[in-house]
């Protein structure tokens, strides 16, 4: 079963852009969020009991109880006359971004959802609160940026991690087909699973979710940052341009071979936004002499990217090679850098903007210098412009997860709960499934069938 | 061609759809007509001899809680009754009953032929009759017209069937009776999408060459529960038959194996898509290659044959083989077929093709319910007939079409199942559709759905107004036992003590000790004389509503967060080419669905969260502006 959509639960996200001074806002909203900020609120008086737009001082600690983790400012906003129209908790964190991150994760155990982009405006104009014309901005923002990011976070798991949601929804799914598939043929000798081994499982599957969450803290830095790919011909001077990117930044947070030897991503921090620029080792082995990076390679890691920077040859036509490249990252946030603007154009810029729009095209001369200022210019626009570019773009995948798994882990709580009171097996296959349904959402795996599918697998049944 | 009559609805086919279609739409005094190929077949079981069972219990409970008849007629013919899983929860209790199929067919036949404005009549209809985009009537193979203001399509497994033995191939609907050979081409020039399903039966044998010694017995129940809330055990009760459990062996297999190419559906004859949760053996044994053994059910068809079902070895492979096959079975070693299994391919409709009351969205007035919709199972069949029935009703009279929701039922899941994905085999019923299955439980299904049922006018005065009783007495009971307080007096500490659960040092609440998983309602009358004489039934509620109150309050909560969605309504007009924002495959998927409201949207394959954003947003907009 799908996830329900909701229309008015809490929603909570980072609001400020990223990158940008040492304070960093997260924003609730929805009916009984106020509520919910004083489960993780020390301050004077309790926020359910403050007036309407009013600041409070306290401070924020990770979970009822919970360790400290920040000294905050808190505005507390009822309804009607807020953005969204519904209540709205802001809470101003001094600790720079990855304390407004932690601040974000306390939020959500409390109940709070990860917000959708663009779901605040969404509700304000739900709500009544935005002019009608605002509408079509609306639906920009969610039509290009939701499945965009949902498909970027599935993509971006590490495969490491990847394969330990996927084992652990394999465990629980057996689980549940074996409650289910005797619920629906009892007559059938399949045997119930005992109490003793659902306990089992389940105590097993929390400790690893468990491990995971901690190791999601840890790996916090590491998995930062806007997955970057160079793409282009040989000898276009994509390694000129890594090469001068990494010297001018000198903001090289570290280097991490990937999983293929042939694999090495390089981070650094662009004005604060953070980048992760894929297959590095790629570029600079082929260097001048042989490519390949082929235009199927081209393909798969624009699929994953968040920013795909092509480079074109400007003193060459246009080749069915990068027509076929074009048309596949047009969906992309793209930068198009047209080299070699120094010598002769051949390169028809009329058929280029039958694939890109023209503020996305940029002229550079890697030989001379010149245009990488633009190139800087450029990246910070397209991540930084208002409200486009908040810190959920980038971060939305780990949080998203992190929140998900959280969830999970909520549920197999609850399902150990029910094993130890005994109770009956489809209650227990019910806290089973709530699990199974959160970690799909990491995976990007949910159908409506799978359990279904799974009981016919497992078991021979029927008529 | 003659004009015959004009009626008011038309019902094409007289199996378990057929029947409750017919039935609601007479009661609801429409003068209806129910045309079956034969007379003989009305409610025809032509596969298993039972009614109910995990899942499809709950469905005939929920027909009879809105007015149907199939809960009746089974508790006046069963021959055995049991009430399934009941070591589970009371969600998954599920009350299954072996029919005796003859009297089955007999009872139904009678209560049709009694029913006031109800005609039934022998005749296979070639034609549907349009006149202005609405149906208008129904022409029968001999040329009788008969004008109507709706029709509901229930032909099951009739159209162009065939039925397949080996390489024994007949041009049959079940059970050698006729085949409806000419609707699917009207259907299909009116355009309307037909695909092929399959499904099979398994051999049927005289009783008395089986060696029953060496079969373990299955009994019934002892308290038995009747389907139909109207009916009282003690009204139904009668001495129970016996059914008998036996298994396949390694040499069973054997054969089998060594005839797979002798079945057309591995050699390929078969183009149908077979249901998963209905594989014939032949497909058990190449899926479950290592399974040493599989059950056999061996059934009683009835009280007045010597007839039985072999459940659990369903085939198509040819006859001599049959005869292998079974022989190798302890029991059937000296089997003599009476009937022999075989498969059955038919035509049947994307049902995403209907919309939520069973009506073409295309043809105002053409319903269409049952295994024609591409559902498998009496019962399923059942449930679509009484609601498509219902809803011809509601359109001649021009009132809203009833649509039940996923919360309200499994009628609802499996309509909404149906409608929103189409199927790619038969769709059968399983408790585990229902996300709301703890509120759906089969023993509530009356407070779920009777009010429905009265409203409709289904449901009589006096049967409302028990139901009525019947919650006032659950309700006063609650509160009552929430109020009392018991001390650890001696009487409490030793029934403590003898059911095995901690002993109460101060006080607890008597709803609190009914909460323990060691104790109930019931065993704690001894220690509550202040507790009134109340029915089983309501005792019943008092313990599930109390015990389980927890997780009942949780899905209540999930089911108000669903319903505001569902409350959202969707013009049907709606062109999803036009609204910006959308994805391609939403735009189409949404475009061939056409949802009612965003629920039914947001449960289509292919819709995302985001496109529901953009729908909604669309929406607004749309209301502002007017």
């Amino acid at each position: 079963m799908k996830r329900e959509y909701m229309l008015d639960d809490v929603i909570a996200a980072i609001s400020t852009p990223m990158g940008v001074g040492g304070i960093g806002i997260v924003r609730m909203s929805g009916e009984g969020c106020i509520a919910m900020a004083d489960d993780i609120f020390i301050g004077k008086k309790k926020l359910t009991e403050k007036a309407t737009h009013t600041l409070s001082y306290g401070k924020i600690t990770d979970g009822k109880g919970g360790e400290i983790i920040d000294e905050v400012l808190v505005s507390v906003m009822k309804a009607p006359h807020t953005y969204t129209k519904e209540d709205i908790v802001e809470i101003n964190c001094h600790g720079g971004s990855l304390v407004t991150r932690r601040v974000l994760e306390a939020v959500l155990k409390t109940g709070a959802r990860v917000a959708e982009p663009g779901e605040f405006t969404k509700r304000g104009f739900l709500n009544g609160r935005i002019d009608l014309t605002q509408a079509e901005a609306v639906i920009d923002l969610i039509h290009s940026k939701t499945e965009l990011s949902r498909q970027a976070a599935v993509n971006q798991l590490e495969g490491r991690l990847k394969t330990a949601v996927r084992e652990m929804r394999e465990e629980i799914l057996n689980m549940i087909a074996s409650i289910e598939a005797v619920i629906d043929y009892p007559d059938y000798d399949i045997e119930d699973e005992t109490y003793g081994n659902m306990e089992k499982g389940t105590t097993k599957l929390l400790t690893q979710m468990e491990k995971l969450l901690e190791g999601a803290d840890r790996g916090k830095i590491i998995r930062e940052g806007l997955q970057t790919v160079i793409v282009g011909k040989p000898n276009v001077g994509k390694s000129s341009l890594l090469n001068w990117l990494l010297e001018e930044d000198r903001a090289i947070v570290t280097d991490i071979p990937g999983t293929t030897r042939d694999t090495v991503e390089e981070y650094l921090n662009i004005d604060g936004i953070p980048i992760k620029i894929v297959d590095t080792a790629g570029i600079r082995e082929t260097g001048d002499v042989v490519e390949r990076m082929g235009v199927e390679k081209s393909k798969a890691y624009a699929e994953n990217a968040d920013l795909v920077i092509m480079m074109l040859d400007g003193s060459r036509p246009l080749e069915e090679e990068d027509k076929e490249i074009l048309s596949f990252i047009k969906e992309k946030k793209t930068i198009i850098l047209l080299n070699k603007v120094d010598l002769e154009q051949k390169l028809s810029l009329e058929e280029l903007e039958s694939f890109v729009p023209k503020e996305q095209i940029l002229f550079i001369s890697v030989k001379e210098n010149q245009g990488f200022d633009m190139l800087i210019d450029a990246l910070k626009n397209m991540f930084l412009d208002g409200h486009t570019a908040t810190a959920e773009d980038a971060l939305l995948g780990n949080t998203r997860h992190k929140d998900a798994l959280y969830r999970a882990k909520e549920a197999m709580e609850h399902c150990l709960e029910t094993i130890t009171m005994r109770m009956p097996e489809d209650f227990i296959s019910m806290d089973l499934q709530d699990a199974n349904r959160a970690l799909g959402e990491i995976t990007g795996d949910t159908s409506d069938e799978e359990i279904i599918d799974r009981i016919f697998t497992k078991f021979c049944l029927g008529k | 061609m003659y004009h015959a009559e004009t009626i008011d609805v038309a019902i094409i086919g007289g199996g378990h759809a057929g029947c409750e279609a017919a039935l609601a739409a007479a009661r609801l005094g429409m003068d209806t007509v129910m045309f079956a190929i034969s007379l003989d077949s009305i409610a025809m079981m032509p596969c298993n001899p039972s009614i109910g069972g995990s899942s499809k219990g709950h469905l005939v409970r929920e027909i009879d809680a809105l007015g149907g008849e199939m809960g009746k007629v089974i508790d006046k013919t069963y021959i055995q009754t049991k009430m399934l899983n009941t070591g589970k929860g009371p969600a998954v209790y599920s009350l299954r009953a072996q029919a005796d199929k003859m009297a089955y067919q007999t009872e139904m036949k009678h209560r049709l032929e009694n029913t006031p404005h109800l005609k039934i009549k022998q005749a296979e209809i070639v034609d549907i009759l349009m006149e202005e985009g609405k149906v208008s009537g129904v022409v029968t193979a001999a040329g009788a017209v008969y004008n109507c203001k709706a029709v509901v399509l229930c032909m099951g497994t009739y159209m162009k069937a065939r039925c397949l033995t080996g390489e024994h191939i007949t041009e049959s609907g079940p059970n050698n009776l006729m085949p409806a050979t000419k609707l699917s081409a009207r259907l299909k020039e009116m355009g309307i999408d037909l695909f092929r399903f399959k499904t099979g039966t398994p051999a049927r044998m005289n009783k008395n060459s089986l060696d029953l010694s060496k079969m373990q017995p299955q009994y019934g129940d002892e308290d038995i529960v009747p389907f139909s809330f109207e009916n009282r055990p003690e009204d139904i009760e009668k001495p129970q038959a016996l059914c008998w459990l036996t298994y396949t062996n390694e040499k069973t297999h054997q054969v089998i194996r060594e005839n797979l190419h002798r079945s057309p559906m591995f050699g390929g004859v078969i183009e149908g898509t077979g249901p998963r949760y209905c594989p014939s053996i032949e497909d058990k044994i190449v899926r479950f290659a290592d399974k040493e053994r599989h059950q056999l059910f061996v059934e009683p068809e009835g009280e007045n044959t010597e007839e039985m079902y072999i459940q659990g070895m369903s085939s198509s492979l040819p006859e001599d083989v049959q005869i292998a096959m079974y022989r190798t079975i302890p029991g059937l070693e000296n089997c003599e077929i009476t009937r022999f299994a075989y498969a059955i391919e038919y035509d049947c409709i994307d049902a995403t093709q209907l919309k939520l009351s069973l009506e073409f969205k295309d043809f105002p007035g053409l319903f269409s319910a049952g295994q024609f919709n591409g559902s498998s199972g009496y019962e399923e069949a059942a449930a679509q007939g009484l609601i498509g029935g219902i809803n011809a009703v509601q359109y001649i009279q021009g009132k809203e079409p009833l649509i039940l929701q996923r919360s309200d039922g499994y009628i609802g899941v499996l309509i909404d199942d149906i409608v929103n994905k189409g199927t790619r085999e038969p769709y059968r019923m399983m408790t585990s559709r229902a996300e709301f299955r703890l509120l759906l439980r089969q023993d509530n299904a009356d407070q779920r759905l009777t009010p429905i049922g009265y409203e409709i006018g289904l449901i009589s005065e006096e049967r409302y107004e028990a139901l009525l009783e019947k919650e006032r007495l659950v309700k006063e009971e609650i509160e009552r036992v929430q109020g009392v307080t018991m001390g650890p007096s001696e009487s409490v500490v030793a029934l403590l003590e003898r059911y095995h659960t901690v002993p109460i040092k101060n006080g607890a609440r008597l709803s609190d000790l009914i909460k323990r998983p060691q104790l109930n309602y019931d065993v704690l009358a001894e220690i509550d004389p202040e507790r009134p004489a109340l029915p089983a039934d309501v005792r019943e509620q008092v313990n599930i509503q109390i015990k389980y109150a927890g997780y009942i309050d949780q899905q209540l909560k999930q089911v108000e967060q669903f319903k505001k969605l569902e409350g959202r309504l969707l013009p049907m007009d709606l062109d999803y080419e036009t609204i910006q924002g959308l994805r391609l495959e939403a735009r189409q998927k949404l475009n061939l669905v056409r949802p009612q409201n965003l629920g039914q949207a947001s449960r289509i394959t292919g819709v995302s969260p985001a496109d529901i954003s953009v729908l909604l947003i669309y929406m607004e907009q749309m209301k502002r502006k007017h």
